[in-house]
């Protein structure tokens, strides 16, 4: 490799990272607003709409207040590991948006750009699994080194609660792994290329079901959101946080929502595929028009799936401890080992 | 919970709701029929919400053309259990009448009980519909004489509504 190509990657690889990193904190203030407006919707009130048109700029009035409040220490908290916690869950949701692909590839300037920082990534699957796993770190050690007994409970049912319900989400991906035949995200998606009823949604219904109420214990989000279950444990592991530091962690949980949403879009909905064949549009691989279709394509699947999140919220309640392990346990992992077998099975027996 | 408890709760619950997740439909559809109907918010600092005479606002001295009503008599003062009112007399130029030379309600004190307006035999401390009722300094919340008389015109709706209930 000569240095023109080192340059030009360093170069192309160093904006796409800035870019998205930007857009993912633009749009984790985008969710809370959003957040904020559904479920006053959905209370049949009006939500925020003093700061700026319908409320826009609410979340960054918000950021700004965080920014301005004092940042509280515990003296009994392991001080080290108390800074270190929320710098883990943000670093974790972060990362994870590398391996996403947005689009295709657009040409420029006789360069094959492929839209994501690395989309093209053999092992993509794992990585996004690994990374979501690890943001766990950042919980349990925020309600540990917090020295408060509540948020060490709520620490202590997030790593619990993540460790159940990361098997049948790695049970359930293998269904789709399997019709896939790898773990490349641009690959998965390639695999779903054609008219809508070519997602995996429809070949792999069961594996999207207990993956979508996995990934909705992963992200700690309503109805399993027990680590932050403020009747019972004041704030859960976030309750000796203040300032900036809760705001970290507020950021990393709406991004994992993010993740979570485009996670279900790439491998269930085709992630940036249009749904129908995109020859129909007429236009050339790789021109900005065709990316730009299957940029907005992926992004209204990711709104929806973002939508469904916060929906889900607002209409059902929390479970209690003993049916959240009894549901991952007992239902959950059966159903995914069944249906990655039923899926392995199938594909010898059709030869698919 | 004994057993034949556990029985008679699973006899109630159908294959379908076991299920769970159509139970949950059903409940994301009621919540999102909800967000197509009218919100209930109202705006608050513009658009106020206008009482009716039954509601016990701020009270104030009732003030008619040819002056206060109120004789200082020193009632309202008396029964008020927050101890918020403090009245001192003066004699006018007629003979055997009086007038309250102060008149004055700390307004932090006042729970707004309307003791003071069913004590008064002159229906001279009534209460009145403001609400909205803030301090930026406690000595501010000590409202006297200019601030508590109100003219009669602007208490009709109380007035009227004394008169039948009272």
């Amino acid at each position: 490799m000569n240095t023109a190509n080192i340059t030009w990657m360093l170069a192309e690889t160093g904006i796409k990272a800035f870019v998205i990193v930007n857009i993912i904190l633009v749009m984790a203030s985008a969710e809370v607003w959003l957040e904020r407006k559904v479920c006053a919707w959905i209370q049949k009130r009006n939500g925020p709409n003093r700061v700026g048109p319908f409320g826009l700029l609410q979340p960054f009035a918000d950021v700004v207040k965080l920014f301005m409040k004092e940042d509280i220490i515990p003296a009994a908290a392991s001080k080290n590991f108390h800074r270190l916690a929320p710098l883990l869950s943000l670093m974790m949701a972060v990362a994870v948006y590398a391996v996403i692909p947005y689009a295709n590839y657009v040409d420029v300037m006789g360069h094959r750009v492929y839209l994501g920082i690395a989309p093209n990534l053999n092992i993509g699957l794992l990585y996004i699994l690994a990374m979501t796993t690890l943001g766990v770190y950042g919980i349990t050690l925020a309600g540990w080194s917090s020295n408060n007994k509540y948020s060490l409970l709520g620490g202590l049912r997030s790593s619990a609660q993540m460790i159940s319900y990361e098997l049948s989400m790695g049970m359930a991906l293998i269904g789709v792994v399997l019709v896939s035949g790898t773990l490349c995200l641009n690959g998965v998606i390639d695999k779903q290329v054609g008219w809508f009823w070519h997602w995996n949604v429809f070949c792999q219904p069961i594996a999207f079901i207990i993956f979508t109420v996995a990934s909705f214990a992963e992200t700690n989000r309503a109805p399993f959101d027990l680590p932050e279950a403020e009747p019972e444990l004041v704030g859960g592991f976030n309750t000796e946080y203040s300032g900036m530091k809760f705001g970290m962690f507020f950021l990393a949980e709406y991004a994992n929502m993010a993740t979570a949403s485009c996670f279900i879009a790439i491998l269930f909905f085709g992630g940036w595929q249009l749904p129908f064949p995109q020859e129909m549009l007429g236009l050339k691989d790789g021109s900005v028009q065709l990316a730009l279709a299957q940029f907005s394509s992926f992004f209204i699947k990711m709104l929806l799936f973002i939508f469904f999140f916060i929906w889900v919220r607002w209409t059902v309640p929390r479970f209690r401890y003993d049916q959240l392990m009894s549901l991952g346990w007992k239902i959950l992992l059966p159903l995914s080992i069944l249906n990655a077998l039923f899926t392995a099975i199938a594909i010898i027996v059709f030869k698919l | 919970m004994s057993s034949e408890n556990k029985e008679k709760q699973s006899e109630r619950l159908s294959f379908w709701e076991k299920l769970y997740l159509p139970e949950i439909a059903r409940g994301l559809g009621i919540t999102f029929k909800q967000m197509f109907k009218p919100s209930f918010t109202r705006q608050y600092p513009e658009e106020r919400w206008e009482p009716t005479g039954s509601y016990r606002g701020r009270p104030v001295l009732v003030m008619e053309e040819s002056g206060e009503r109120c004789v200082a008599c020193g009632l309202c003062s008396r029964v008020c259990p927050a101890l918020a009112i403090e009245v001192q007399a003066a004699e006018t130029e007629k003979e055997k009448e009086r007038y309250p030379i102060k008149f004055e309600i700390n307004m932090i004190r006042c729970i707004y009980c309307a003791y003071c307006e069913e004590v008064c035999p002159e229906e001279a401390i009534v209460m009145s519909k403001d609400y909205d009722i803030i301090f930026t300094d406690p000595q501010e919340a000590v409202l006297g004489k200019e601030k508590l008389l109100v003219p009669i015109e602007k208490l009709q709706d109380r007035l009227e509504f004394l008169r039948q209930y009272k």
